[in-house]
């Protein structure tokens, strides 16, 4: 748990219709900082919907995502809308169908992650067009960053490679390292663990916890994975059909009649129960 | 795959060669009965008549049925290995000897004008290809880093080509200062188009770009009293030697060097002009590709969404890919009025877009050796068959196939990486 009780994201009635669906509804919760809080639900639950607005690839329909900086600035993100909010409020994410640049290398990936740095150093590429000193010094630092990540998730010896030809694993965690390359305040993860064995799962939670610990990081994810949710998270929100149902630590939704009836259905002697109180 | 052809042509297909021939052959039946078999001439009362070549027909079916016949009994069913044509020992020392193309290609580009300095002829060939390799290089920042397919590239090149010719005629500025101005006017109009394709990827941007090239060459048609219409601008200043006119009179290029005057000085000194222009082209890609907004560009062609999730303004990103390789484009075009002397819209058709893509594409989008030597093997070609022009167009399309089918990413596929981390590995 977090040593101070302070929100670095507060999700206030966050509402996302598209069209007649109403995909999120009325959803609140608050994520701690130095926190693993994760976004659970059965599929369909409106988690990557809630994950798109918090980093601007959607602009709600109504609601209030506000995150804190550690500094104490804030930022109104409903407000900032698509780059902007990687760029500015500093919000890193992953996808669940990964996206990343498969014809450049692993090294270029994690080079483009820290692409506005750069910009700035090469004064929008005048400077690093003559090769001046500040712009070299400046490369020299981010391939610095971009070795450190490569050390840390395990990528070093495929630093020239082509992205693409990593093994499924290995692009996962090229996504997170790309993402912590941006200098994130808030890591966004959606489903980091989909596809890895019990081995790689493992790896993930260590790497997910020595973010949290050296570089004091908060990060929310989207997972499936018990294991990795139940294991590293210290904080659960769940949603179903749009709606938060629960949320709480992790002892507390493994006990959650509500959750359990979400993910497993509810017994059959309570069938006859439910039916009647919607009149059947 | 291998084993299954060796496996096959062992055995001789015979069957399956035969059904495949009979195939194709009815395929070129359908085709080639109505466009060869028949021919429609005007009689001599003036009406239309039907004329039957039948023995042509059936010369081009039986051609097909041979061909596809020995295709199948040769190569089998599958796709033709091309690449096993080439021993392996010569396919190395290709590769090697390909390290030294780049420098090679330069060094022979230098010496062009003092090996063929009686040969009008080839000098002007030689300044064409180069027009054209420039183009292609400019081309290739927009198509083949940032992946934006424009098919209108050649309205940058109008662009440039119209300020000069304009702001000479109009306001007697000297080469030198108008062409950053058009290169700068060209990059405006590469903004301008920028803008409503934002959000435009592939086949629309396609289409879009294409029309906007259109619209440059028919307002130029059009808008008589700025550009002239289709009679052009004439008499548009030539480039003098920093000053020094070439001309045969006192104050002149050849009078001030002691020469005796020849108008090969021009042309010889158009040639290190556009091998300048394109020179300074191929640095600033290759210094681009390895700053940030390079990689920026390169990173939009493999996914716009995770660029827009690292904090890249994909806005600003694909405006400057527009903008510079407009740019160049508007350089080329101000070099090729100069160079003319007269300039109309005909010059600036949508052939011209396709030619100067065909070169990237053909050359390997984003190499710009592959794209050099693309434009040298193009242009080259187009003159090496002047002579047999019925069969050019013939001879080009099936030379198009055949290096479709050897080498599909173009003539240099590989991509050479902007930065290792390979020393510090060590």
């Amino acid at each position: 748990m977090s040593a101070a009780a302070e929100p670095i994201l507060t999700v206030d009635r966050l509402s996302m219709r598209f069209g007649g669906l109403i995909a999120v509804d009325d959803v609140s919760f608050v994520a701690q900082r130095s926190d693993i809080t994760a976004l659970i639900g059965p599929n369909g639950a409106g988690k990557t919907t809630v994950f798109n607005c918090i980093t601007g690839f959607y602009k709600p329909s109504a609601g209030l995502i506000r995150l804190q900086h550690p500094d104490g600035r804030a930022y109104l993100l409903e407000r900032l809308l698509n780059f902007r909010v990687a760029k500015v409020a500093r919000v890193a994410r992953t996808f669940q169908n990964m996206r990343l640049f498969a014809g450049m290398t692993v090294l270029e990936n994690l080079v483009v992650a820290q692409h506005n740095a750069l910009m700035r150093a090469s004064a929008f590429s005048f400077a690093g067009l003559f090769g001046l000193k500040s712009y070299r010094t400046a490369e020299s630092a981010a391939l610095d960053k971009a070795h450190y990540w490569l050390d840390r998730t395990g990528l070093l010896p495929r630093a020239d490679d082509p992205a693409g030809s990593l093994a499924y694993g290995e692009q996962r965690r090229l996504e997170i390292a790309r993402a912590m390359c941006t200098d994130p305040v808030l890591l966004c993860l959606d489903e980091p663990a989909a596809g890895l064995n019990a081995r790689e799962s493992a790896e993930l939670n260590a790497l997910l916890k020595f973010i949290r610990r050296e570089h004091g990081i908060s990060i929310l994810l989207i997972e499936h994975d018990m294991s990795v949710v139940m294991e590293i998270s210290d904080h659960i929100v769940v949603l179903d059909y749009g709606v938060k149902i629960a949320d709480g630590t992790p002892e507390a939704i493994r006990n959650d009649p509500k959750v359990i009836a979400a993910y497993l259905g509810i017994e059959d002697d309570e069938v006859e129960k439910v039916e009647a109180e919607v009149g059947l | 795959m291998s084993n299954e052809a060796a496996r096959s042509s062992r055995t001789l297909p015979l069957l399956p060669a035969l059904k495949d021939a009979t195939l194709s052959a009815l395929v070129a039946c359908g085709l080639f009965f109505f466009m060869i078999g028949l021919r429609t001439e005007q009689g001599s009362t003036g009406a239309l008549e039907i004329t039957t070549r039948f023995e042509t027909f059936a010369m081009l079916v039986a051609l097909v049925f041979a061909g596809s016949f020995l295709r199948t009994l040769v190569f089998g069913r599958g796709p033709i290995p091309l690449g096993r044509a080439i021993p392996p020992s010569l396919a190395r020392q290709v590769a090697s000897a390909s390290r030294f193309a780049a420098p090679a290609l330069l060094i022979f580009a230098l010496l062009v004008p003092v090996l063929f300095y009686q040969n009008r002829y080839l000098l002007d060939l030689g300044i064409l290809v180069l027009t054209y390799v420039m183009l292609g290089w400019g081309l290739n920042i927009v198509v083949g880093l940032a992946g934006l397919l424009d098919l209108g590239y050649v309205a940058f090149y109008a662009v440039g080509a119209y300020s000069y010719a304009l702001l000479a005629t109009h306001f007697h500025l000297s080469f030198w200062i108008c062409l950053p101005l058009a290169g700068i006017l060209a990059a405006f109009w590469g903004v301008l188009l920028g803008f409503p394709v934002l959000r435009l990827r592939g086949d629309y941007l396609a289409i879009v770009t294409l029309a906007f090239g259109e619209i440059i060459r028919l307002v130029l048609l059009n808008w008589q009293s700025f550009t002239g219409g289709p009679n052009g601008i004439s008499s548009i200043p030539r480039p003098s030697f920093f000053g020094l006119p070439f001309a045969d009179a006192e104050g002149s290029f050849s009078w001030t060097f002691g020469l005796e005057y020849s108008p090969t000085h021009r042309v010889v000194f158009l040639f290190y002009l556009i091998l300048a222009l394109a020179l300074l082209t191929n640095w600033v890609t290759i210094r681009l590709r390895r700053l940030p907004i390079g990689r920026a560009w390169e990173a939009m062609r493999e996914d716009e969404i995770a660029c827009r999730s690292l904090g890249i303004n994909t806005t600003t990103t694909k405006l400057t890919a527009f903008a510079i390789g407009a740019m160049f484009g508007g350089f080329a075009g101000s070099f090729f009025a100069t160079r003319q002397g007269f300039i109309s819209p005909e010059s600036f058709t949508f052939g011209e877009s396709a030619l100067v893509l065909a070169i990237v594409v053909l050359g390997g989008m984003g190499s710009q050796l592959g794209v050099a030597v693309a434009a040298l093997v193009m242009l080259g070609g187009f003159e090496l068959f002047r002579e047999f022009q019925l069969y050019r167009m013939l001879v080009f399309g099936f030379a198009m196939v055949l290096i479709m089918i050897w080498r599909p990413r173009g003539l240099v596929s590989t991509r050479e990486p902007s930065l290792y981390l390979g020393e510090r590995k060590t």
